[in-house]
């Protein structure tokens, strides 16, 4: 019996950084845009802030595709 | 297709209805989550995630090619010995389903097949090394591993998130929980319609209609993939509600880290080669994302229940399909009988789940319906049900009682 440790391993390394990545940068994301909201509020604007949340969102639409790109393939 | 004989239509039939109990056992994988947040209303929820199993039922045969390779012996192998099988997991599908346990679909077939294999051709056409690396490692991977990205997962985006609120953050959430689920609907229609080619496909060649080592006719694949969506659609809803309500409370924050969590598992294992339970992976990870928040809780006594279903899966499945490939091995009236036994015991299901319904207009309601009904006394002595909850039903509900062999199996599954 061979039970592979080495896959086995880097599903958990894979799995934990990948996901962690993710939901940080979704939720820096959302954070950009919800102090958007704050500032249009208070009558000013975030552009950094703004910015930042749509690299944030475009890098997880990117994993998203390398998602599919992986079950299709 | 010149000899498609009565029993490969059967097999064929059958395993069509093994994939439509998979597709609605395993709705709740991707879409519990989004449901029990708000994210996505019950109905909508269902019909995405049928329509992208459908789509993911077409995008490769790569699964179905090795499903029916490796776990047993193709050469013990009749096509009544995978009728029996198919036989085992659906009861336990729809056994699973009526308590409302998430339990693996795979596991169930796998176990269907080790037994009738064991019945038919002996001990010795099973790989014993194949079923510890292949099933009970990653049962116990899949869990800790999804579970603990999802808890970390959800300390991250509550700390990150402080300041995150409003309108924006709300639909961020909900925008990312969608995603996350759609990619598990999708990576399930891949795997798990594809595991009902394989079977069908190993049913065929087994029977002699098609040649060795082809890949799946395309009727194959267009029905199982039609039987899988169809299964999502209708929802399992009592798994939906223990998944989403009965584990722990999600927030959209922890649902969205679960969720991603048990995509990124699941794309990641089967991609490294290292394949995970859907159910066993989204499990974990709500628990995970249930530990992650600061005062939540995962009630583990639901989460022992689930956990105990696990271990019984391959066994129970196992020894139903022992059973019934003993009973076909008497000829057609046996295969005849295990076919009536078949229909008789999911009808019964069906009628007793009528007893207490669960639906797309309540699968939101918490817990306290959960224990009611269909709860047998053993499951008392596990989970002590809450202060007032109905015991109007102390009838032994248990749908099998009509074929006394099942029974053994049904007492000790909770």
């Amino acid at each position: 019996m061979k039970i592979d440790w080495a896959a086995l391993g880097s599903v958990f390394g894979v799995s934990l950084v990948v996901t962690v990545a993710l939901v940080g940068l979704f939720t820096l994301g959302i954070t950009g845009l919800s102090r958007r909201e704050r500032a249009a509020a208070e009558g000013g604007s975030a552009g950094l802030a703004v910015t930042g949340a749509y690299a944030c969102f475009a890098a997880c639409a990117a994993a998203v595709g390398y998602g599919i790109y992986l079950i299709v393939a | 297709m010149e000899s498609f004989s009565l029993i490969l239509a059967i097999v064929v039939v059958t395993a069509l209805a093994f994939d439509f109990t998979n597709g609605f056992h395993d709705t709740a994988n991707a879409m519990a989550t989004t449901i029990s947040t708000g994210a996505m209303r019950p109905k909508v929820a269902v019909a995405m995630s049928a329509v992208l199993n459908l789509v993911g039922a077409f995008l490769s045969v790569e699964v179905a090619n090795t499903i029916s390779k490796g776990l047993v012996d193709e050469a013990g192998i009749r096509p009544e010995v995978i009728f029996a099988a198919l036989v085992g997991a659906i009861l336990w599908n729809l056994l699973t389903w009526l308590v409302g346990l998430p339990s693996s679909s795979s596991h169930a077939l796998m176990g269907g097949l080790i037994g009738a294999t064991i019945a038919s051709a002996g001990v010795g056409a099973v790989h014993g090394d194949v079923l510890v690396t292949k099933v009970l490692i990653p049962a116990i991977a899949a869990p800790v591993v999804a579970g603990i990205a999802a808890l970390l997962a959800t300390r991250l985006t509550y700390s990150l998130g402080k300041k995150a609120d409003g309108k924006a953050s709300e639909k961020g959430y909900r925008a990312g929980q969608i995603a996350s689920a759609g990619l598990v609907s999708l990576a399930h229609g891949t795997n798990d319609a594809q595991k009902t080619m394989g079977v069908i496909t190993l049913a065929l060649v087994a029977g002699g209609a098609v040649a060795p080592d082809s890949d799946p006719p395309m009727w194959v694949i267009l029905s199982a993939g039609l039987a899988i969506a169809l299964g999502t659609y209708l929802g399992g809803w009592r798994i939906i509600r223990t998944m989403g309500k009965g584990l722990t409370d999600l927030q959209p924050q922890q649902g969205f880290a679960a969720q991603t969590s048990a995509a990124t598992v699941i794309l990641a294992s089967s991609h490294i080669g290292f394949s995970l339970s859907t159910t066993h992976s989204v499990s974990g990870s709500v628990m995970g994302a249930g530990l992650g928040r600061r005062g939540g809780v995962v009630r583990w006594s639901t989460a022992t229940r689930m956990f105990v279903a696990w271990g019984l899966t391959l066994p129970a499945a196992a020894l139903v399909g022992a059973l019934a490939e003993y009973v076909t091995g008497f000829g057609s009236w046996g295969t005849a009988v295990v076919a009536v036994f078949l229909v008789a015991s999911s009808a019964a299901i069906w009628k007793i789940s009528r007893r207490e319904v669960v639906d797309h207009t309540n699968v939101n309601d918490a817990d306290e319906a959960e224990p009611a009904g269909v709860v047998t006394t053993a499951m008392a002595a596990v989970t002590p049900p809450p202060a007032g909850t109905a015991t109007e039903d102390p009838v032994p509900s248990f749908p099998a009682q009509a074929a006394a062999e099942r029974t053994p199996s049904t007492t000790t599954t909770v």
